[in-house]
């Protein structure tokens, strides 16, 4: 008696992982997951920070897909391991400051370590031939399989009657048959195919899973890698690019500004590494000053801070600015009209 | 049976869950890992995680703003 094969798969929570693990099942694969923790992920902290959407249950979607799929998924923490991918990823980057090709690469090749480790067979990934501009390209999926180590133990279900057989097609273990040929960006065939499966709750955020794919994300990492010099990064400052309004009013000081509740609160944990000011004398948000500011500065943002809370069209408001030891002293400033703040402020 | 205490406040999803995943990991069948988190997402995900996981969620609450899970442990969690 054969025993049964065992196939690792790349759970993102979106649809295609979905999908192509859901193949793998119909076809008697014993199927597990992986889902890997980079920090930059929009799958996890956003919806614990922001208030938003409270109509939404709060979930963590791989773990939502592999409940759905009725397998484990094994949550893995990359944050540091994945700071060489995206200071220095060897294919460059895509549209934004998404390293995509080196990511699939490095995650793949993450997944093929688990694989040998835990007699797994092959590994699964939710790619479609064409839908993404930079990784999922004709001569990129060929570069995944190499430079990850998984060769012809890679199977792309979606799309693997477009592309060579892999082992698992040829040994006989999958059917290649019963795999599919999706190719390119439309995501009708995924839907037809999520609804005859009975999956309707799926999520499908615009940018893919990543904040780098997102331009003003990465136009804040642009930022704070020019104005330290360097291009390295703690998981604190990619965690405090995702939440607030970010200000730079000049290079040696810039503003994160809470835009409700949540925000407030998630910046509050950062009060003793920053000096921070709020408006007493009016409800406001909490604004965290990163930086070097001179006294001239902290006036500056102090009005910005007026500016953005209910005090905005008082003829002045009591802003309490507290160093990061707790130390406090209070001004009184009339709020920045929003006609003296350049757009070039914002990032 | 033993108990453990995990603390996993100030950290935001999926943090909570990796923790209790990797503590879980360590722990024997029948054990009892009570995990205190702040992110309210834990109340959803870490009982999705042991329901998939093979473990048992005796309890889990609010207490004093903190979302408090009591675990029993299952069968391993590897994949060997």
């Amino acid at each position: 008696m054969t025993r049964a094969r065992k196939a690792v798969a790349l759970i993102s929570g979106g649809l295609d992982s979905l999908l192509a693990a859901r193949l793998m099942l119909d076809q008697g694969i014993h199927v597990e997951g992986l889902n890997f923790y980079t920090g930059f992920c929009v799958e996890g902290h956003t919806h614990a920070i922001r208030e938003r959407r409270r109509d939404k249950p709060r979930r963590n979607n791989a773990l939502w897909v592999a409940e759905q799929l009725g397998i484990r998924l094994h949550l893995i923490e990359v944050v540091e391991e994945y700071k060489a991918i995206v200071i220095n990823p060897k294919h460059g980057y895509g549209a934004n400051l998404n390293p995509c090709l080196d990511c699939k690469g490095f995650m793949v090749g993450k997944a093929r370590a688990w694989m040998e480790a835990n007699d797994f067979d092959f590994i699964i990934t939710g790619e479609v031939l064409g839908q993404r501009p930079n990784s999922q390209r004709r001569d990129a999926l060929p570069v995944v399989a190499r430079e990850s180590g998984a060769f012809d133990r890679l199977l792309r279900p979606l799309c693997a009657k477009l592309l060579a057989p892999t082992l698992p097609e040829r040994e006989g273990w999958v059917d290649r048959d019963k795999l599919l040929a999706l190719n390119g960006r439309n995501r009708k065939p995924q839907i037809a195919l999520a609804e005859s499966y009975g999956f309707h709750e799926y999520a499908q955020p615009a940018g893919g899973c990543c904040f780098l794919t997102d331009a003003n994300y990465s136009n804040r990492l642009s930022d704070l890698w020019a104005t330290r010099g360097n291009k390295h990064y703690e998981i604190d400052d990619i965690m405090l690019l995702k939440v607030g309004r970010h200000m730079r009013p000049a290079p040696n000081f810039k503003l994160i500004i809470g835009r409700e509740e949540g925000e407030n609160n998630y910046l509050g944990g950062y009060r003793r590494r920053f000096v921070h000011m709020t408006a007493t004398s009016h409800n406001g948000p909490l604004v965290l000053i990163e930086g070097e500011p001179t006294d001239a500065d902290v006036q500056l943002a102090a009005r910005l801070t007026a500016r953005f809370g209910q005090g905005r069209h008082a003829d002045k408001v009591t802003i309490e600015v507290t160093d990061p030891h707790g130390g406090s002293r209070l001004l009184e400033v009339s709020p920045l009209p929003s006609n003296e703040i350049p757009s070039s402020w914002y990032l | 049976m033993n108990r453990y205490q995990l603390d996993a406040r100030n950290l935001l999803c999926p943090m909570p869950v990796i923790r209790t995943q990797d503590r879980m990991a360590a722990l024997q069948s029948g054990d009892i890992l009570e995990v205190r988190c702040t992110d309210p997402g834990a109340m959803q995900d870490i009982p999705t995680w042991c329901r998939i996981s093979g473990h048992e969620v005796l309890d889990s609450r609010i207490e004093d703003g903190d979302v408090v899970v009591t675990i029993r442990a299952g069968g391993p969690t590897g994949s060997k």
